[in-house]
């Protein structure tokens, strides 16, 4: 053996640390994915928010004038249109994924194509929910 | 339990690898199948008020619809999050721990969704 390993300068690769993540460039496909990850932990974090609204919009009469009140709100109307987006996305992408796992458009152009098309159906339907929450829809 | 698969591979584990998988999609079209029904119909067939509102969740079909929908929707939750945890949390007592208070707090979720969905 004439090279050991201190001869060879071999590439070494590590981990991406949390200081790295704006620079990192993500292709398409990553992206989406982080986001569907994202937004799924959102929407997570949102249950108990969501259980408390769906609460009050059945229990009464009373509490559905309660819960309308609290939806005129702006603050609580952003939170939902950012729930709206999360739900969108998610689903969105959720279904680009069982495509990819049923072996549809799984070449590598056609997934990154997908994963670029998510955001131009997500992203259109969560303005409309945004149109519709703030009434102008 | 392993077994082989082909003549060289020999699988082994626990597979509630696979089982998770599986599990993850089915709930996600049970899930995307209640979502997309339901929401067109919420926000353009059903008139607007609490009668009509508070009637769409009476008959007891739509209950079990809805708790099934709730209860894929833990089960996904839980498949996500615990993958989320698998990522970002190392040390052992932290992620034990949060997989403790997911459980519990998913749990809660389902009991809590019971009885908003058997008081109308």
């Amino acid at each position: 053996m004439s090279t050991t390993l201190q001869d060879k300068k071999r590439p070494e690769f590590k981990n991406i640390h949390v200081t790295q993540i704006i620079r990192y460039r993500l292709p398409a496909g990553g992206f989406a994915s982080f986001l569907h990850r994202f937004s799924g932990a959102l929407m997570f974090l949102a249950l108990p928010l969501l259980l408390w609204l769906f609460d009050l919009s059945l229990t009464s009469e009373i509490s559905y004038g309660k819960l309308s009140a609290l939806l005129s709100g702006w603050f609580v109307k952003l939170v939902l249109l950012a729930l709206a987006w999360a739900l969108l996305h998610h689903l969105v992408t959720g279904i680009r994924h069982l495509l990819l796992d049923l072996h549809v458009g799984i070449e590598k152009e056609a997934a990154a194509r997908s994963a670029l098309l998510v955001h131009l159906i997500s992203l259109p339907l969560t303005l409309a929910a945004g149109l519709k929450l703030f009434g102008v829809l | 339990m392993a077994a082989n698969i082909g003549r060289k591979r020999l699988v082994v584990g626990a597979h509630y690898g696979l089982r998770d998988w599986l599990a993850q999609r089915i709930t996600a079209v049970v899930m995307a199948a209640y979502v997309m029904v339901f929401g067109v119909y919420a926000m353009f067939v059903v008139p607007p008020g609490y009668e009509a509102w508070a009637g769409l969740f009476a008959p007891l079909w739509m209950k079990v619809a809805t708790l099934l929908a709730v209860v894929a929707l833990i089960y996904h939750v839980w498949i996500g999050m615990r993958e989320i945890f698998m990522d970002y949390v190392k040390p052992t007592w932290i992620r034990l721990c949060a997989y403790v208070l997911t459980i519990l707090w998913l749990a809660a979720c389902a009991v809590w969704s019971v009885q908003i969905l058997w008081r109308v």
